[in-house]
């Protein structure tokens, strides 16, 4: 598996948020110890319910959260390592890794052009020499998202959310990064247009070759463009798998319940299917249970998932579970 | 269930049109041009215009502006057209007048009657008579209009510099220093400014008083100036605080997180993101902190700590003629209503602004 080099890898990366609770700060562990890699031109889906820590390990790779703890690489080059120390400045690594954000309301600035946009990370690692070569520039990225020149003088509140989107994936494509991180790209677009961005983003990547951190809430969405999917529950990963892999052949307990919550298009099958539904509440991130999170509400759980947190094991194909009992 | 062509059968109520009778030569497709039509976007606008637009349809605002435009065209024109100065004692044929105080509207003194009538020499009016040392008064409330119109604008534009760099910063920055700036401002926020401005003006008479001899600063005074150093030290602290609050909640916003994403410097967030989405409510602060900046000037010079003598404003105005207010009660009438006029153009301005350009009361 590890014959070719891969683009990013993460192990035991921690993020905690000191939260205050009386007089104590508490640690809230919204990403805890988690490790993956990601190949170069590769997607990985990243699935998990809300608030389970998705966004957060997009935000911490890109350091713009403060790892607690755990050890980054990227494209063999060390940017993070709590044991070693090293800590490095990130400004020119921004131009090889990029984010696309998931409110394409909200992470646009209101009081700029859409050329101003996607402009700025060519303005900050200089990536012209004259004005001329920076709309040139500026145009054909419009060009490459779907958007008319004539778009470049409007407002980022003229546009509709899909377009809007197109103008951050734009941003985010401006200094040609060898990585992106999708944070629920599609996830505040109706249906028609999620489609027509996802599909824009299997375009984009056959074209420029770069790989995804592809997060998301939507099932079949991640297994449309990723190429393998880890399912996240309270800051820990339980299954990595080939999408597939996971899809026809899913082991662990939440997995299970996870893909039997997908909506089936055909009613006919729908009816003949078993719904898992899981009981009790997602347990507070703040008061995690011992061992394995996801025990209190997994119908294998035995004593042991409650001493130990499961190790991700090997089970073949590529398939990686954390789970004793399955 | 399917029909001979393959298709469903459609229901005996449907009223789905049968595409399977028209095959491709009934349709065609649409010209980029028709393409376009379906493109409907606005003219573009910018932030600026939108709010503009809707701040021409503020009736209240824009007498506000009309009345505050007229009385500053009235202050730099008038003291060109009267042939009379501030602190001139009406001359008759190059002698002096000791007959033309306390004038009343209009009036000619009995001097100045007669000399008109043998010259047949017309003498511009005295519109609001003279003072008791027998001065025109108009021009008197003109000059007193400017200092106070001065020290308004120039007050707030010191709180407006000041407050904003202090709380950027402190906003911005955040975790310890943001603590450290903001107790301080808690502190010179407890400071009775009263007190502060009286101990200032006397301090600073003794240290500025020989300073400042033969140069234009004299002719407004050290009372003036300490006007000035008090505003810049004590009065910025409200205008910290609101942008330091604005800061706050424009800093989590995503598209600065998508700047930081990108590595765009901390000064340049500040600058192009921060601080133009907090514009708006900064405007709208400094356009209201004006009257508030001409009342104290204002007051204080009504306690006889504002400009010197024989320079005037319209506080110290109010002030000289209070003693007279039985007798010549337009003395006093003329320089309150100009201030009232003034104080109340620009707060229906700054509501106008707001109502304009804070886009949570959209």
């Amino acid at each position: 598996m590890s014959e070719e080099k891969n683009i990013l890898e993460v192990s035991h990366l921690k993020q905690y948020f000191p939260v205050q609770q009386g007089f104590h700060k508490i640690p809230l562990k919204a990403v805890d110890n988690i490790s993956f890699t990601i190949k170069p031109g590769e997607t990985l889906g990243l699935v998990g319910e809300s608030g389970c820590g998705k966004t957060t390990v997009g935000r911490t790779l890109l350091r713009l959260y403060q790892p607690t703890a755990g050890r980054i690489v990227f494209d063999g080059e060390v940017l993070y390592d709590s044991e070693e120390k090293i800590d490095v400045d990130m400004l020119p690594y921004r131009k090889r890794m990029q984010m696309v954000f998931q409110d394409p309301y909200s992470s646009l600035n209101p009081r700029m052009t859409v050329e101003d946009i996607i402009g700025e990370p060519l303005d900050v690692h200089r990536l012209y020499s004259n004005r001329e070569e920076r709309r040139d520039k500026i145009l054909e990225l419009m060009e490459y998202v779907g958007l008319n020149a004539e778009h470049a003088t409007r407002y980022a509140h003229e546009f509709s959310g899909g377009q809007r989107q197109r103008i951050g994936i734009a941003r985010a494509l401006a200094v040609n990064p060898q990585f992106i991180v999708c944070d629920e790209p599609v996830s505040a677009l109706d249906v028609s247009i999620q489609a027509q961005v996802v599909n824009m983003f299997a375009d984009l990547q056959k074209k420029f070759g770069m790989a995804y951190l592809f997060i998301a809430h939507d099932l079949l969405i991640v297994q449309h463009i990723s190429d393998r999917i880890a399912v996240m529950y309270l800051g820990k990963i339980m299954e990595i798998a080939p999408s597939d892999e996971l899809m026809d052949r899913p082991i662990h307990p939440y997995t299970l319940s996870l893909l039997s919550a997908v909506p089936i298009p055909d009613p006919k099958t729908a009816r003949e299917s078993k719904r898992i539904v899981l009981e009790g509440d997602v347990p507070s991130p703040l008061n995690m249970p011992s061992g394995c999170p996801f025990r209190t509400r997994c119908a294998y759980a035995t004593e042991q998932c409650g001493q130990e947190m499961p190790p991700l094991n090997d089970r073949g194909d590529g398939h990686f579970v954390a789970c004793w009992n399955r | 269930m399917q029909n001979e062509n393959g298709s469903p059968k459609k229901g005996l109520l449907s009223a789905q049109v049968d595409l399977s009778k028209y095959d491709n030569s009934y349709f065609r497709a649409a010209t980029d041009e028709e393409k376009k039509q379906q493109d409907v976007m606005s003219e573009s606008t910018t932030f600026f215009k939108d709010g503009m637009r809707r701040l021409r349809k503020n009736p209240l605002a824009m007498g506000s502006l009309v009345v505050l435009i007229l009385i500053l065209v009235i202050i730099i024109v008038a003291p060109m057209i009267v042939p009379y100065g501030y602190d001139q004692i009406i001359t008759v044929d190059g002698v002096r007048d000791k007959s033309a105080n306390n004038l009343g509207m209009m009036e000619y003194s009995p001097k100045e009657q007669q000399y008109m009538d043998e010259t047949g020499e017309k003498l511009f009016p005295h519109l609001f008579g003279t003072d008791s040392l027998c001065r025109d008064y108009f021009i008197r409330v003109i000059y007193g209009t400017r200092v106070s119109l001065a020290v308004g604008l120039v007050a707030s534009i010191m709180v407006l510099i000041i407050g904003l760099l202090y709380g950027a910063i402190a906003g911005y920055c955040g975790g310890k220093l943001d603590l450290v700036m903001m107790r301080i401002v808690d502190v010179i926020y407890s400071l009775p400014d009263m007190l502060m401005i009286i101990l200032l003006s006397v301090v600073l008479n003794e240290r500025l008083g020989k300073l400042i001899e033969g140069t234009i600063l004299a002719r407004l005074g050290t009372n003036m100036i300490s006007i000035f150093v008090v505003f810049a030290l004590l009065y910025w602290v409200g205008m910290a605080r609101l942008v330091r609050g604005q800061v706050l909640t424009i800093k989590n916003s995503e598209y600065v997180l998508a700047a930081r994403c990108i590595g765009t410097k901390g000064s340049k967030i500040l600058s192009r993101h921060i601080i133009p989405n907090c514009l708006s409510v900064i405007i709208i602060t400094t356009a209201l902190q004006i009257p508030s900046a001409i009342f104290t000037e204002s007051y204080l010079s009504f306690l006889g700590l504002g400009v010197a003598a024989p320079l005037t404003s319209l506080g110290s105005l109010a002030n000289t003629a209070r003693m007279g207010m039985q007798s010549y009660p337009s003395k006093l009438v003329i320089p309150a209503v100009m201030i009232c006029l003034i104080v109340l153009a620009f707060n229906l301005l700054g509501d106008g602004l707001r109502d304009a350009f804070d886009s949570k009361l959209k």
